[in-house]
């Protein structure tokens, strides 16, 4: 099996798809922001401490961040040249990344169940707000995943492929990071009430 | 049916939609009329084809960057027209005189005025001087990203498109610029005008970040070899700066716009008075992004200056590594005053007395800037062609603007003045003749770059003056009306305030000020007619420095035919001087371009679509619109065949034909 080369068009693309994550950074940033803020505001409503499961939500760490072992590990088999490693890879990651997809929704679906919601209080606004939004980023990574599975498979591990492929990984290991975030602050700091 | 209706429409209904105030209907018929009669002469004059190959289509960084500014000139016309509402307004409405409009429709106009001015017209001439210029003056062919690139135009377009929809469908909102909440949340801003504000500013601000990323990138990647950062031309760096400074604020922007949408759709408690919002987070965040941006449109203005005080002093600039410094402090500094927007917020002594120092910090790297400009010009055998006339203007009112701002940033004074005329006069003090003038400039002086003959002169600089002297008359009134006790945003005031003969004096300005307008407009119409008389044959028609003047006029669409070589800042004076040719024929070889593409335009409209949808609240098409955004995304993102080559063959004919076209 050959190995595949790094151009510098590709290069430039890695850069580009780097700074957009900054941006995105930025963006998430805002929100943790007004999370800090608002995590007092209860108005009457549950606060972290009655919410939140802290052994649930490690189990979606894991799945998380085992899924971008997995990720990981399907970069190395693409640089190798091993197709059909690339794509089983991918696929567990795809099947991980959508069992924490589902544990959220479970979860979000739990409090709205108990009646509450994003309109009780500004606390609620800001928690379902910031961690959806990691979680929409999620889904769109799941797509992703999707996506470059049908191609590799079609097309084999292309120089084009490849790019695509550690862009991928640098936007879920990128996500990985922010949900590390949300645990501490949102879930472990809120079960612990500061 | 009515749930029918009300699930395929939303909350869209044409009869209430149309507008009822007569100024606003006759706008949105203006308007109509006037689009339709340009879709006519199109259809009429069978233009579709070539419009949709050359220009809808393209991805030539220098035509995008030409329909940047078509779009600001237009919005300029448009964000004037308030200009002119706002100021009779102010005029006759005192005492027993309700004046023109009703206290809501100006309350629309200048906050019309504000949103306009600044993210359509300021932004647009900002990106269209981008555009045009940052790869020429770089080496490159293009953009890092150039399918981004009109992906990032395009979105620029739906969202002014999506704003003067509100005129014709729904109402402006009348929040003001930056749309405070508890105001603009639904509570006081039922209607639809506050949501197509956040939808146009969302749509165009994200297309403001790709741009941010795009350009960031080809700075870094793409300069000709020995193109060291130290030997960039001045405006590439104010640009380069301006970059980092788009993609560490614009995201703040987006999630700031998204909280205010999501209380006002979902009943989100983000910013609303009860319910545990907080609003004041609102006008942090909102200024998070606010101050700097004022930045990211001055500094390629500045950058812009730069250039062109060195080229028509012919000098090589004064202090450049000072100019550099002082660009990245202006940058820096300007992250950590957001706070001087709001002293009054109470946040107590220390705060204010931080944020007012850092403030006035910004003073200095400015200061050092104007004097080397000054140093430059010294003993320089200066030329005054028209964009040294602007030049001069800027020099002079962006001072008076700067001198104010220390004055504002001083908090004691800020509580006397804040929220006043005083303050107003103080912005537009520091925006038009710091970043409108500049720009000016700028378009001015790299015009025959784009077009290939260059701009009528005399109409020029009478263009120039006339908005130096209407913008004293029209800003220096405020200033005094200001400390007099005036607050902006007044749609009436009382006879016995005196204030009337100061309104008049600025309305007076504003005058002179359309006059100067005019004068831009014919002498753009003047100079298209008489270009055989003013053409650029030599490519270099103002004995230019930097390497933008290397290559004919108009430049040709793959720019360098080789890709120079660079050993000094001036690499083009340099080479004039010491007679060496950039490349030599032999260094040409094949080169690639990517293709045109259609996929700005798509994502754009439908950008637009999802857009409308939210606004009206029509659930099923904003869905549809994002599946389909998404689904362009990946068609385009596996497309591997963007690109084609020219030969050196075909790039060598080109080239003896460009050398030919005059000498013949
Ligand atoms: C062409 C000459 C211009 C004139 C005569 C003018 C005049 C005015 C006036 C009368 C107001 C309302 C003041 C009040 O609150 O009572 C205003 C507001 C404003 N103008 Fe201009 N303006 C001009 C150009 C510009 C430009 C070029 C920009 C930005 C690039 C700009 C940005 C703004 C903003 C942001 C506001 C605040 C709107 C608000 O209160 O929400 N203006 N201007
Ligand atoms: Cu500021």
């Amino acid at each position: 099996m050959s190995q595949v080369k790094i151009s510098t068009a590709d290069n430039r693309t890695l850069l580009g798809f780097w700074i957009y994550l900054m941006t995105d950074c930025v963006l998430f940033g805002s929100l943790f922001a007004t999370y800090a803020v608002l995590h007092q505001n209860t108005f009457g409503g549950p606060s972290g401490q009655d919410l939140f499961e802290l052994p649930y939500v490690l189990v979606e760490t894991l799945l998380l961040l085992t899924s971008s072992f997995t990720a990981g590990v399907a970069i190395l088999a693409a640089k190798a040249g091993r197709k059909k490693q690339v794509i089983g890879w991918l696929v567990a990651t795809l099947l991980l990344g959508l069992s924490f997809l589902v544990m959220e929704i479970v979860e979000f679906q739990e409090i709205l169940s108990s009646g509450y919601s994003w309109e009780t209080s500004g606390f609620l606004s800001s928690f379902f707000t910031l961690v959806a939004t990691h979680g929409a980023h999620i889904t769109i990574g799941l797509i992703w995943i999707g996506v470059m599975v049908w191609r590799v498979w079609k097309l084999g591990i292309t120089q084009g492929n490849l790019r695509r492929l550690m862009i991928f990984s640098l936007f879920w290991h990128f996500l990985d990071v922010v949900w590390i975030f949300i645990f501490t602050i949102v879930y472990l700091m809120g079960v612990i009430g500061i | 049916m009515d749930s029918i209706k009300h699930f395929i429409f939303g909350d869209f209904n044409l009869v209430d939609a149309i507008p009822k105030e007569m100024v606003t209907l006759g706008g949105a018929i203006g308007i109509t009329l006037g689009l339709l009669s340009i879709l006519g002469l199109v259809t009429y004059f069978k233009k579709w084809g070539y419009l949709w190959k050359n220009w809808f289509t393209t991805i030539d960084h220098k035509k995008i960057g030409v329909m940047y500014i078509i779009v600001a000139v237009v919005m300029l016309l448009r964000g004037f027209a308030d200009v002119i509402m706002m100021r009779l307004q102010q005029a006759t409405s005192v005492g027993s005189s309700q004046g023109l409009f009703t206290a809501d429709t100006f309350q629309q106009v200048f906050s019309a005025h504000g949103t306009i001015m600044i993210f359509f017209v300021a932004m647009g001439l900002m990106f269209g001087l981008i555009n045009i210029v940052v790869p020429l003056q770089i080496g490159a062919r293009d953009v890092a990203f150039p399918a981004v690139n009109a992906i990032s135009f395009w979105l620029f377009a739906a969202g002014m498109v999506l704003i003067n929809t509100s005129m014709l469908l729904g109402e402006f909102s009348a929040a003001g610029w930056l749309a405070y909440p508890p105001l603009s949340g639904i509570e006081f801003s039922p209607g639809v005008g506050v949501d197509y504000w956040i939808w146009a500013l969302q749509v165009a601000g994200i297309g403001t970040t790709l741009s941010g990323v795009n350009f960031l990138v080809t700075i870094m990647k793409m300069r000709a070899p020995g193109m060291k950062l130290m030997k960039m031309p001045i405006f590439t760096w104010s640009v380069l700066i301006t970059m980092v400074m788009v993609i560490s604020v614009f995201p703040i922007l987006t999630g700031t716009l998204g909280m205010l949408s999501l209380d006002r759709l979902m009943g989100m408690h983000f910013f609303t008075a009860g319910g545990g919002g907080n609003m004041m987070m609102y006008v942090n965040l909102i200024w998070a992004w606010g101050h700097p941006e004022v930045y990211i449109l001055v500094l390629p203005a500045f950058g812009a200056l730069s250039d062109i005080v060195a080229t028509y002093s012919r000098k090589k600039l004064f202090g450049y590594p000072s100019m550099v410094w002082a660009l990245a402090a202006i940058a820096f500094f300007s992250m950590i005053v957001w706070l001087h927007h709001f002293f009054t917020m109470g946040a107590g002594s220390e705060v204010n007395a931080f944020f007012g120092i850092t403030t006035m910090i910004i003073a200095i790297p400015t200061g050092v800037k104007i004097f080397n400009w000054l140093f430059t010009m010294a003993r320089g055998r200066v030329r005054f062609d028209s964009p040294m006339v602007w030049f001069i203007g800027f020099v002079f009112l962006f001072t008076v603007g700067g001198m104010t701002g220390v004055m504002l940033a001083v908090p004691a004074l800020d509580y006397q003045v804040h929220n006043s005329l005083f303050l107003v006069a103080h912005f537009h003090n520091t925006i038009i003749a710091g970043v409108v003038f500049g720009l000016f400039a700028g378009v001015t002086y790299w015009f025959p770059k784009v077009f290939g003959f260059t701009l009528h002169e005399g109409l020029g600089k009478a263009a120039a003056w006339l908005w130096f002297i209407g913008f004293a008359f029209a800003f220096g009134p405020l200033y005094v009306l200001g400390l007099m006790g005036a607050t902006r945003r007044l749609d009436h005031y009382a006879e016995s305030t005196g204030w009337q003969p100061l309104f008049l004096v600025a309305g007076f300005g504003a005058a002179l000020i359309g006059v100067g307008i005019v004068c831009q407009l014919l002498q753009v119409v003047i100079s298209i007619k008489n270009r055989k008389k003013n053409l650029d044959k030599t490519g270099d028609p103002w004995n230019g420095r930097t390497l933008e003047w290397a290559v004919p006029s108009p430049a040709p669409f793959y720019n360098f035919p080789a890709i120079p070589n660079v050993t000094s800042r001036d690499a083009f004076w340099q080479a004039k001087q010491t007679k060496t040719p950039l490349w030599r024929d032999s260094d040409i070889v094949d080169i690639h371009m990517p293709k045109n593409t259609s996929i700005g335009v798509v994502i754009a409209g439908l950008a637009f679509v999802v857009g409308f949808a939210i606004v009206w609240h029509i659930v099923w098409l904003a869905v549809v619109g994002l599946v389909a955004i998404i689904v362009s995304v990946i068609v385009r993102a596996t497309n591997d065949d963007t690109s084609y080559t020219i030969t050196r063959e075909e790039l060598l004919a080109m080239e003896k034909e460009h050398k030919q076209r005059y000498t013949a």
